[in-house]
C-alpha cells in the first residue's frame, strides 16, 4: 500500500510542549515539510528565538542554534554570510522581532541578507505569560494592558510586512495564517517560495504567519480561531506584499 | 594576500590598523563593527582589506548587531572578529555571555576610551573590572590581552584568534585610545598557528558530514545541568590559568619598590623606573600581560621578598584590587590612579614612589 502521509524527516517524533490550540506545530511542521521537499536537512540551521519556540530544537530534526531575544536576524547574517551554503530559517515571534529585534530585522531585510525568516504573528508574549505585543491589537487586553490596548499610551498593532516592504534589499514578503486548511496550504505556498528565492540567492524573504494564542488570550481552541479570524485577519491582511521575481 | 603588505618586514603602522592587519593575516573570515571614537581606523581599514581578500566585512546597525553575527559566524566554524570602545563594549556583553557560555571562539577587541556614561574619547583603562570579570551577565571570564605597543598589538591579535579557538571561549584586547591611535614601527610577522589547534568539524553547525542534529544554546533549563555547565567552563579557565597567564619583570631582583602596571601605564612606568634609578631608588617593574587570567602567583612570590608595590594604572584603583588579592598582606600596595584621560607623567611617578618608600608602616599611599 503506498504511504501518503507520514512524519517529516526534517521532524522528530516528540511529545509536544506546545499549549492545546497552539499555532507553532502546524508552522513547526510547514518549515519542516519544505525542508525535506528541498533536501536540506543537512545543511539547514534553524534559529530558535526567545519565546515559546526556543525549544524548536526539540521538534525539528536539523541543527538549530538559539539567539538571544531579537538577535535571530544578525545570528542569521552571521551564518548565512559566512556559510553560503547552509540554508538559514529565522523563526521568530512577534516580541523578538517587532519590538526588542527591530533594528536587526530592518537591516538585514534593508542589506538583502541570504535566509528565510518564519515571523509567528500571534498578538502575544506567549512563554513570559501574555504581555502586550508590538502586535497586540487596539483594545485588546494583555497583563501590560489589562484594560486594554490604549494607542495613546501604547501606540499601534505593527503590520511587519507592510513595513518592510520599502526596503531595497528585501526579496519576498508574505502574510499567511493557520486557521484554516486553506490558509494553511497558502501559507506553505508562500513559505515554498521564500524557501526557492533564498536557494536562488535573491536575498531576505519572510512569511508572517498569523497564529493563535488561547492560553494567553484566555479563550479555549475554537474561540482563539474565531477570534483570529474575525478581529486579527480584520488588521493583519493575508497575501503577497513583495515577490522581486512577480511579473509586474 | 594582497601584495601591498610587506609581510616580515619592519612598517610604520597605527595601532588599530596593526590589530586589522593581523586579523587579516590569521585567517579572520569576517569582521563586524560600528562606528565609535577612537577605534575607527581599525574598522575603516577593515572594510577595505576583508574585501579585498574576498572575505566579510560588515558595518552594522549596532555593536549588538555585531556580536552577534560574530555568534552566528562562530558556530559554523569560522574565525570572527568585531571591536568597539566602551561605551559599545557595553552593549556587546549580553552577546559575549552567549558566547561563553556556549563555547563559541570570538576575537575582539576594547580601545578603552574614558567613562563612565558616554564619558570622552581620551585613553583610560577604566574598562579592566568589565572585561576581566567576564563583562557581561552569569559565570564567565574572558581571557585578556593588555599589549603595551603596537608591535603587541599585532602580535596578540594573531594569539587572540589562536587561544580563542583552542579553548573556545571569547578573547579579547584592551588596548586604549594611545595604543589605538599611535604609530610605531612594528614587524609584520608572518601568522604561525599555534600547534594543535582543535578541530571545529565535531560542533560546527550546516556541515552536512555531521550525522546528528547539533544544538548550539546558552539555555539549560534543569538546574543541575546549568550548574555542570558552569563547572565545565571553570575547568576549563582553570587550564587557561595554568596554560596561558603572561606577565613580563623588569630589575626586580634588587628592587625595594616595584611598579606594577599594564599597557600604556606600563611604558610611562618603565621610564619613570628608569629615572628614579637614577636618583637612587631601587625600583623594578612588574608587567602584566594577560589581565585575566591575572598573574597572580608570580605577584604573589615577589611580595615574599618586596616590602612596597605601586600600581601604576589609567583607572582609580581596578587592577589595584587584583594586585592586593595577589599578595595579601605580605607587602605594602600602593596606588597612582588617573582616570577619563588624565595621563600620569614620569615625574609624578617618581614622587609617588618616593613617598610610598617614605610611608609609615600602617600607610598606604593613594592619590586621591
Amino acid at each position: 500500500m503506498e504511504k501518503v502521509f507520514a512524519m517529516p524527516e526534517a521532524m522528530k517524533d516528540a511529545k509536544t510542549l506546545y499549549c492545546p490550540g497552539c499555532g507553532h506545530g502546524v508552522a513547526h511542521r510547514i518549515v519542516a515539510e519544505l525542508v525535506d521537499e528541498f533536501g536540506l536537512r543537512e545543511r539547514a540551521i534553524g534559529i530558535a528565538p526567545v519565546g515559546c519556540s526556543v525549544f524548536a530544537d526539540l521538534y525539528w530534526n536539523f541543527d538549530v542554534i538559539s539567539a538571544a531575544h531579537g538577535r535571530a536576524a544578525a545570528v542569521a547574517t552571521g551564518m548565512s554570510r559566512a556559510k553560503p551554503d547552509c540554508f538559514v530559517i529565522s523563526y521568530q515571534g512577534d516580541g523578538d522581532l517587532a519590538a526588542i529585534g527591530t533594528a536587526e530585522t530592518v537591516h538585514a531585510g534593508n542589506r538583502g541578507e541570504n535566509f528565510v525568516t518564519v515571523f509567528i504573528n500571534n498578538a502575544i508574549y506567549g512563554m513570559t505569560g501574555g504581555q502586550m505585543a508590538p502586535t497586540t491589537l487596539v483594545g485588546q487586553p494583555s497583563t501590560t494592558c489589562q484594560l486594554g490596548r490604549d494607542p495613546s499610551i501604547a501606540g499601534y498593532p505593527i503590520r511587519v510586512c507592510e513595513l518592510l516592504q520599502t526596503l531595497g534589499g528585501v526579496a519576498y514578503l508574505a502574510r499567511g495564517s493557520v486557521d484554516s486548511p486553506k490558509n494553511v496550504m497558502a501559507t506553505k505556498k508562500y513559505l515554498r517560495k521564500a524557501f526557492q528565492l533564498v536557494l536562488d540567492k535573491k536575498g531576505y524573504s519572510l512569511v508572517e504567519i498569523v497564529s493563535p494564542c488561547p492560553t494567553n488570550w484566555g479563550m479555549n481552541p475554537p474561540e482563539a480561531m474565531k477570534w483570529l479570524k474575525d478581529k486579527m485577519l480584520d488588521h493583519y491582511e493575508l497575501g503577497v506584499f513583495k515577490d522581486i521575481t512577480a511579473e509586474s | 594576500m594582497s601584495e601591498k603588505i610587506p609581510i616580515g618586514e619592519k612598517v610604520l603602522m597605527k595601532g588599530n590598523e596593526a590589530m586589522g592587519e593581523a586579523a587579516v593575516q590569521a585567517g579572520c573570515m569576517a569582521y563586524y563593527g560600528y562606528p565609535i571614537t577612537p577605534q575607527n581606523e581599525l574598522t575603516s581599514y577593515m572594510s577595505r582589506r576583508m574585501l579585498e581578500e574576498g572575505r566579510i566585512f560588515i558595518q552594522t546597525e549596532s555593536e549588538i548587531g555585531a556580536i552577534n553575527m560574530c555568534y552566528g559566524t562562530a558556530a559554523v566554524g569560522e574565525r570572527c572578529m568585531t571591536s568597539s570602545s566602551s561605551p559599545g563594549m557595553s552593549l556587546k556583553q549580553e552577546g559575549i555571555s552567549y558566547m561563553a557560555s556556549a563555547s563559541l571562539p570570538v576575537f575582539f577587541v576594547n580601545v578603552n576610551r574614558g567613562g563612565p556614561g558616554l564619558g570622552n574619547i581620551a585613553p583610560a583603562q577604566s574598562d579592566y573590572f568589565q572585561s576581566t570579570r567576564g563583562g557581561g551577565h552569569g559565570d564567565y571570564r574572558v581571557i585578556v590581552f593588555g599589549p603595551t605597543n603596537v608591535q603587541e598589538l599585532y602580535d596578540f591579535t594573531m594569539l587572540g584568534f589562536d587561544v580563542a579557538d583552542k579553548y573556545r571561549t571569547p578573547t579579547m584586547i584592551l588596548a586604549d585610545g594611545i595604543l589605538g591611535q599611535m604609530m610605531e614601527p612594528l614587524v609584520l610577522h608572518e601568522y604561525k598557528p599555534l600547534p594543535d589547534l582543535p578541530s571545529k568539524a565535531d560542533w560546527r553547525l550546516g556541515d552536512p558530514a555531521t550525522k546528528d542534529p547539533l544544538l548550539v544554546t546558552s539555555l539549560v533549563l534543569d538546574v543541575p545541568g546549568m550548574e555542570q555547565r558552569n563547572l565545565d567552563l571553570f575547568h576549563k579557565y582553570e587550564e587557561i590559568t595554568k596554560n596561558e597567564t603572561r606577565y613580563e619583570e623588569v630589575d626586580t631582583d634588587d628592587a625595594d619598590i616595584v611598579l606594577v602596571a599594564y599597557g600604556t601605564a606600563a611604558r610611562i612606568a618603565r621610564s619613570a623606573m628608569q629615572q628614579a634609578r637614577e636618583k637612587g631608588m631601587k625600583v623594578g617593574l612588574f608587567r602584566p600581560i594577560t589581565l585575566w587570567p591575572f598573574p597572580s602567583d608570580p605577584l604573589s612570590k615577589l611580595a615574599d621578598r618586596v616590602e612596597h608595590m605601586l600600581v601604576v594604572e589609567l583607572s582609580l584603583g581596578q587592577m589595584w584590587e587584583d594586585v592586593r588579592l595577589a599578595t595579601g598582606l605580605k607587602t605594602k600596595v600602593h596606588l597612582h590612579g588617573r582616570t577619563a584621560g588624565g595621563i600620569p607623567g614620569q615625574a609624578d611617578i617618581v614622587e609617588h614612589l618616593q613617598k610610598a618608600l617614605d610611608s609609615k608602616s600602617d600607610e598606604i599611599v593613594r592619590n586621591f
